[in-house]
């Protein structure tokens, strides 16, 4: 059996660590709420952006556009959004898993990971990935469209240049506050199968706009519009990263503490009983000497 | 009458929603010129240039800068996806003066390195914005 000692230790190496768990869960707690209204607010930009790119993908199905095919080259470009920080749970590897493990586990040699969060991009370096040079990790921490949209800008250079022949976007969706799914998202060629995904509502889209002009020319108009698209939609998934990081950090914090405090009761335990064995053993050892003596 | 040629304007950027009331008719500047809707108008987008935003409702106007975005028109709804607008308090004059010197200066010495359509862009949003202050 442990000593005392070793057990009063144990414990209070514990509380320690819960007393960090729990400053952890509040501080999350707070950014959460932050980066919850912000995901909230702009979650009406992003689907009424995506309405408007459907139903022009709609009209223009036809078109013989660059942005509406594969490009020729293989290579596949990947936005991956993760946090700087750990101890947020499953959080950065159920990301890194959507790349890993999905459909596009097979073309390692194809990808190329623009990562945008240290975990991700340093889980991803040592799998063998190959990682885009340029370091975005920075942009996680207070996601700006301006960020977005100079990435965006770099992607669609690259594409257009031929270099790259898709691009994918892999983030956490924020569901609400227990509820975080990790996501692959195809951003371009943008694609009248993907585009027309949404079931029942998105005949009714369909049927609503078809009637929809255009000022300048559709094609034109997609030339403008597109890069704009991409844009914010990968702003869109960095502002639900950072909601659905703070959310991940809080419940995996919120775990720790109650683990910790689940620990410290077997240990008090331990400890007490300890304690009383302690006491009736040195009981039985004066006693017995009393009876020694005597 | 005056409720029935009302629509519905909403203004939303990639951070708040701007805007979001009825209006009588809605002004702003886009590739094509500069254009005024009033309701019925038929269903069209439109990608927008930077100008001054005027929403009319009734003898009340309201004018914003607008920079970037475009504008999705339907028979009783206008909604905007602007990536910059701006009301007249939220604008810097003094910056967008500095601004439109940089943007004139870039223009006229036709350095050959300088990207004429950002410099031309960034012209047209410094002027948006000194004349909607003014």
């Amino acid at each position: 059996m442990a000593s005392m000692r070793d057990i009063k230790r144990r414990k209070g190496s514990i509380q320690s660590t819960q007393q960090i768990t729990k400053a952890m869960k509040l501080v999350s707690t707070v950014k959460l709420q932050r980066s919850k209204a912000h995901a909230e607010q702009t979650k009406s930009y992003f689907s009424c952006m995506y309405d408007t790119v459907k139903s022009m993908i709609v009209k223009a199905g036809a078109l013989d556009h660059p942005y509406l095919k594969t490009g020729a080259s293989d290579k596949k470009a990947v936005v991956v959004i993760t946090s700087n920080r750990g101890l947020a749970g499953g959080y950065n590897s159920n990301v890194v898993k959507l790349i890993t493990r999905g459909e596009l586990a097979e073309q390692k040699e194809n990808l190329i990971v623009h990562a945008i969060g240290k975990k991700g991009r340093d889980l991803l370096a040592r799998a063998g990935y190959q990682i885009a040079e340029k370091d975005y990790s920075e942009v996680i921490e207070e996601p700006t469209y301006v960020e977005a949209m100079k990435l965006a800008e770099e992607l669609l250079k690259s594409y257009m240049d031929g270099e790259i022949g898709e691009i994918y976007l892999a983030y956490t969706y924020f569901k609400n506050t227990v509820v975080h799914e990790p996501k692959l998202l195809k951003l371009l060629p943008v694609s009248l199968e993907d585009v027309t995904d949404g079931g029942e509502e998105g005949k009714d889209a369909e049927a609503d706009k078809a009637m929809m002009n255009f000022e300048p020319e559709a094609d034109e108009a997609l030339n403008l519009i597109i890069p704009k698209y991409v844009a914010s939609l990968i702003y869109g998934a960095l502002v639900e990263a950072v909601a659905s990081e703070n959310g991940a950090r809080m419940q995996a914090m919120d775990s720790a503490t109650s683990n910790a405090e689940e620990m410290i009761g077997k240990l008090s335990l331990q400890y007490n009983r300890a304690r009383q064995g302690s006491i009736t053993q040195e009981l039985t050892e004066i006693i017995a000497g009393a009876e020694a003596i005597s | 009458m005056a409720e029935d040629n009302r629509f519905v304007i909403k203004i939303i950027t990639p951070d708040r929603v701007f805007y979001d009331g009825l209006a009588t008719m809605v002004e702003f500047n886009t590739t094509e010129g500069e254009v005024g809707i009033y309701k019925n108008h038929i269903p069209m987008t439109m990608i927008i240039k930077p100008g001054i935003l005027y929403i009319t409702d009734g003898d009340e106007q309201k004018m914003a800068a607008l920079h970037a975005g475009f504008v999705e028109i339907l028979k009783d709804q206008i909604t905007i996806l602007a990536e910059i607008v701006e009301w007249p308090d939220e604008i810097d004059l003094n910056r967008a003066e500095a601004a439109k010197e940089r943007a004139e200066k870039r223009l006229s010495e036709k350095d050959p390195k300088t990207d004429i359509a950002r410099a031309e862009t960034a012209l047209l949003r410094s002027l948006a914005r000194i004349s909607t202050i003014r």
